[in-house]
This record gives structure tokens, sequence and C-alpha cells, in this order.
């Protein structure tokens, strides 16, 4: 301990030095000289905050690190450890990383069709990642995934209506609500398989669709729900006193926030809106990939995959296969109200025509075509699809016909789909 | 520990297994032996719920279990391997072992998500039983490898392991010794007993392989075409005569 507060202490005063003349200090232009000013109050606090977490957690560092590292039990001296981090796995996180950066840069670099067109994609790419646990990794062939992205999008669009809610509050619900969905339909026909599965959802997204439409009187039916606030992004001001503003893009405040371009003195800008949307869409999108991520290395992951492929030897083992399908209809559904919230937020405009059983054919392609269970696959298949499908409606007549035969071909090129899954083995360290 | 009383199993209009009684006490090695189809594989999927047996009473630990569920019996301590090995192929060796301790690790998908201290001490933990029992069974060294690529024998290890990380009670092996050769034969031996004497594991055994029942058993059960033909130690199955004209024919 005695060592330690020195330590500390010389760490912190190096937060103070590096932070104090890059933050604190500004040259300011004088005429024709360079002035040196120091910055406001609020700067020098925070430096002097930084510093002082900088003292507490080099002082209790090994405290930290004694409660985050796991316990290991000692059979005959063998040593084990959790899979850790190899080479191919930094190279493979520096590319994301990097790709992450393109994505948040470019945007601004390019004219408004293009975020717009990319936050469709990323929408299609929750929605594909989703699909793909259900039939990628748990081997449940659902045809009717797009009734839950229709229970998240109209449930944002229903409580922003009648309630006024706001997107942030509301995209937890619309979750909550089509994972519950998935809950309710998936336990009774979880016991079906293969086929059968496939065609009681299908079945299932049909009533959604046919209810929402004939619901007139909630839903306005086949007239949709117009209107739908673009989320707003909370800013939390100091003066003249501290509050949470929530800025809306908007020319003008719809949602009870400040529009944007007023609060900061900006020309009205109608590009930023569409592009706030597709950066709060690919954090969504990065969310989605990263919850996944671990789902496949942690112990429901596993049972998915040993259920896919052998499920007596699972029962046999005490595996409990309903709640462990169910758990995979029920994340998946849920990711795909997630989604849903999203796209309704994007359209401003929902109506059951959105929700049709081609839209659930068009994410089951885009698993298919990524290649089931691959992460990656599924990404590029969603921007193919999506893109092919913007770039495409001139030819409306012919889009069918161009699906098809991309369809076609990749069976025959590539049955396993683009990238063919590989799975992250857990491995055995051994010393 | 297991009782099982005047055990019937229809299928339509045959009866795959007539009336057929057996126990298995403590640490004890019992067999079921009988000509091909004599129903001693029907006999284990009722016990371990695969099939609901048409009529009977099974009682493990003092407690009725026909008519549960296949995995709420096995949750009990009550495992078993299959006469075609049944493994997870595309997995490797050690999420093999990993899978069948879903119910010890931390299934919570929220520390699972956060890798919180008590799911990374349950993960270790599974890892090590997991090591523990490879290298029990010599598979130390294919760990990594895909359990599909094994040979033969090692995949009958495997699920043996399999089963042992589950830490049972009773452990119910179909046919272990099919398909291995006489060393990897006196090795399963071997096994099975250190199994009963130092896990203090129960083991419900069919075999043909007669030298090996012969050896490990305590007590034997005879079945011929789904009825109990005979039982008792090793030594009064090989002498009676009604096993011998079952096996051989009638002079």
């Amino acid at each position: 301990m005695s060592k330690k507060v020195p330590f500390a202490l010389f760490c912190a005063g190096l937060t103070v030095i590096l932070a104090f003349p890059i933050l604190g200090l500004n040259l300011e232009h004088k005429g024709t000289s360079l002035v040196v000013t120091g910055a406001d109050n609020w700067t020098l606090i925070g430096v002097l905050v930084a510093a002082l977490i900088v003292f507490v957690t080099q002082l209790l560092k090994s405290q930290i690190k004694a409660t985050y590292q796991a316990v290991k039990p000692n059979f005959g001296g063998l040593i084990q450890r959790l899979p850790g981090e190899d080479k191919r796995k930094l190279i493979s996180k520096l590319v994301l990383i990097a790709l992450i950066i393109a994505a948040l840069v470019l945007p601004f670099f390019t004219s408004r069709q293009w975020p717009d067109i990319a936050t469709l994609v990323l929408i299609y790419v929750i929605l594909g990642l989703g699909l793909n646990v259900v039939v990628g990794l748990a081997g449940l062939l659902d045809l009717g995934y797009v009734a839950f992205y229709a229970v998240g999008a109209y449930s944002y669009a229903l409580l922003s209506q009648y309630f006024g809610w706001s997107f942030w509050a509301c995209l937890p619900i619309g979750t909550l609500l089509a994972a519950t969905f998935g809950l309710l339909l998936g336990f009774p026909v979880l016991r079906l398989r293969g086929d059968y599965l496939a065609i009681v959802t299908l079945g299932f997204g049909e009533i959604i669709r046919i209810l929402l439409n004939n619901f007139t009187s909630i839903t306005g039916g086949p007239n949709g729900i117009g209107n739908i606030p673009k989320p707003s992004l909370p800013f939390i001001q100091f003066e003249p006193n501290f509050e949470i503003v929530w800025l809306e893009f908007g020319r003008r405040a719809t949602d009870g926030g400040v529009p944007f371009h007023k609060f900061f003195d900006l020309p009205y800008d109608s590009s930023l809106k569409v592009i706030v949307l597709y950066l709060i869409a690919l954090a969504l999108a990065v969310i989605t990939i990263l919850i996944i991520q671990r789902l496949i290395r942690m112990p429901v992951g596993r049972a998915w995959e040993a259920l896919r492929e052998d499920e007596i030897a699972c029962r046999s083992l005490g595996l409990n296969r309903t709640a462990i399908k169910l758990s995979a209809f029920t994340i998946g559904a849920s990711f795909a109200g997630f989604a849903g919230s999203l796209f309704a937020a994007r359209q401003g405009f929902i109506n059951p025509e959105s929700f049709i059983f081609w839209e659930s054919v068009i994410i089951l392609a885009i698993v298919v075509l990524g290649g089931m269970g691959s992460q990656i696959g599924v990404m590029i298949a969603a921007a193919i699809v999506v893109l092919l499908q913007e770039l495409t409606a001139e030819f409306d007549e012919y889009r069918l016909l161009a699906f098809g035969a991309i369809m076609v071909l990749m069976m025959i090129w590539k049955p396993q789909g683009l990238l063919p899954m590989k799975r992250p083995h857990i491995k055995l360290k051994q010393e | 520990m297991l009782k099982v009383d005047n055990l019937t199993m229809r299928f339509g209009g045959l009866i795959a297994v007539d009336n057929v009684s057996l126990t298995v006490g403590e640490r004890e090695i019992v067999s079921i032996i009988g000509p091909n189809g004599a129903g001693k594989t029907t006999v284990f999927n009722c016990i371990s719920g695969f099939y609901k047996p048409t009529d009977g009473a099974i009682e493990f630990k003092q407690m009725a279990i026909h008519g549960l569920p296949d995995f709420k019996i096995s949750r009990l301590g009550m495992v078993r391997t299959f006469q075609h090995v049944r493994l997870f192929n595309s997995m490797t060796v050690i999420e093999n072992l990993l899978v069948a301790q879903h119910r010890r690790v931390n299934t919570n998908l929220l520390s699972g998500l956060f890798k919180s201290p008590s799911y990374r001490k349950k993960e270790a933990e599974a890892m090590d039983r997991a090591a523990y029992w490879l290298k029990k069974v010599d598979l130390l060294p294919v760990a990594n490898r895909s359990a599909g690529n094994l040979a033969y024998g090692q995949q009958r290890r495997l699920e043996i392991a399999r089963c042992m990380v589950t830490e049972p009670k009773l452990l119910m092996l179909d046919e272990p010794a099919a398909g291995l050769n006489p060393k990897e034969t006196k090795d399963l031996d071997d096994l099975i007993v250190s199994l009963k004497m130092d896990f203090d594991v129960s083991i419900l055994l069919i075999e043909h392989d007669m030298s090996l029942v012969m050896g490990i058993s305590d007590r034997i059960y005879v079945i011929n075409q789904g009825a109990p033909l005979a039982q008792g130690t090793p030594q009064e199955i090989k002498d009676n005569p009604d096993v011998i004209k079952a096996y051989l024919g009638e002079e």
C-alpha cells in the first residue's frame, strides 16, 4: 500500500501535466498575434476530476483486478484459462474499428440520399442478424419474422401518437413487446418441427398484418399512421442552468425539444436529420452485432448449436429443448422489434403494406445469401439486397427477375452462402 | 437406487418388453444381456424417459420417475450413452463437455453479456471439470479437435466423459464396447471399475462382450424376447441351462 500512494500520485500528476496544456490553454487570435488564454472553469474541473479518477483507480488497481479475476479451482494440478485473444482476433478487431470509423465519417461527405439508404441497409442488417439467430444458429425455420418487425414499428408509432412518448422510451418497449410476442407464439409452436414450424410462423405473420389492417379504430387500418417523430438526442447543458435538452433535427420542434440549428445558432441543414438517424441506426446495429457475438460464445449459444446437431443427445444430458428453442425465438424476435422501431422512425409513416410476407422472404434471403449463421455474410448480403432493391427501382418489373437470378446463381456457385459460418470455437489452453 | 417393477412396453400389437423387473443398488455394476432384439435398449429408453412405458413402475432414489420428461430424469442424476455414438460432431471435444454442463454454468443472459465475475467463475470451473475428465479418459491431447474427427474408440470414451461431467449417480451404458478392439475393451473395463470405485457411480450396462460382462458385473439380468429369463451373479448365469439354451440353441 505504501508504495502505491506515491505511484498513484505520480499518475494523477501526469494526467494533469498532459491534460492541462491541451485542454486548459487556448491559443486565440488578437489582431495579428496569438494570445494564450485560460479555458473556462468547467474544463479545469474536468481535468481535476480525471486526475482524481486516475489516482483512485491506480490506488485500487489490484483490488479491482482481483474481483474480476475468476477464482480457479484446481483439479489435479491442471490450470486452465478461458479463451483469450490471439493475433487473428486482434486483426479482425482492428478491421472492425476501421470500418466503424469509416461508417461514422463518410455520411458527412456524400449526398443526402446515401445516408438514407445506408440507414435502410442497417435496419436490414439488424433484421438479418436477428433472424440469423433463429434460423442459422438454432435451426428453426421462421417464415413470419416480419410480424415481430411490425410489432416493433407499430408499438413506437402508436405510443408516440397516443401518448407522445419519445423514440428512446419506445425503443426498449418495442423490443420487449416483440420479445413477448415471440415468447407467446413460440410456446405452443416450438414442439413442431421443420416444415410445420415454417407454416405456422407464416400464418402468424399474416395474422398480425391482417389484424393491423382491420383494427381501423386504433391503427388506422390501410391508411397507416403518419407524423411519427424522428429521434431526438439528449444534450447536457450547464449554462444558464443545468438541464438536459432534447435536440431535434427538423426545422421546427415538434416533440417538446429544441431544434438543433436554433440551439447552436447554425443555418438549417435538412440533410442533418438523415445523417443523425443514420448514426443512431449505426449505433444500434453495432450493439446488435456485439450482443450476438457474445451470445454465440455463451452457454446458450453452445446449447443452440448442440440442439441443432443432436436433439436426442441434448435431452439425455438434461437440456430442456423447449426452453432453449424458446430463448432463440424470443431473442430473434426482440431484434426484429428493435429494427421495427427504427424503421418507423425512418419512414415517419407506416402502414401494414410494409409488413407483407414478401418482407419475411427478403430477410430470409439475406440470411441464406449471407451464409446461415455467418455474421459478416449476413451484413454483406443485407447491403446487396437493399441496394439492389433501391437502385433497380426504375426497372420495377424486372426486379424480382434479377433477384431470382441472383438466388439461382448463388445456389449453384456458393450453396453455403457468401461467407459460410465459421463458428468461434472455445479452446482449452494447456500448459 | 434404481428399482424397476413389472415394466411393460407395447408398440401396437408388439410386446417389446414384458414384465421386466430389476434393481440397481449403490455402487453396483449391473448388466443386462440377451440376444439381439431381446428388448434391452427398449428397457433403457423406458428408464431414461425416451419412451413412456405402457405399464409398470420405475423408482429412482425412492422417487417415482415414470412419465417424467427425459431431461428431468437426467437432471436427477441418471445419464445414458447410446448404442450408436451421439456426439455433437461439429463441436470440439471440449465444447461437447461444456454443453453437458449447461445446468451448472451461469446461463443468465445479462451476466453472460457482461461477463460478470460469477459467470467467469462458473465457466472456468466448467472448463476445469471438462479438462479433468478429458485427462481421465485420455483425450486431453485432442481437446480442441472437432468430435466428429475422432477415432471410434475415442468417440466412445468422449461419450462416457460427457456423461460424467454431469456428475451422475447412475450411469447407463448401451453397448459401450461395440466396435472396440481388445486393448480398448480392456481400458474400458478399467474405466468402468474406476468409475464405480473412485466416483461412487452405479452402472447399468447393456453389453454383448461376455468377457467384459462376466468380469465386472456384480449381478446380471438376462432378457429374451422381451421377457426376463434369468438373474444372478456371473457364475450363476454361466451355469444356467435356460441362458445357454437361449444363446446357443437347443442340442
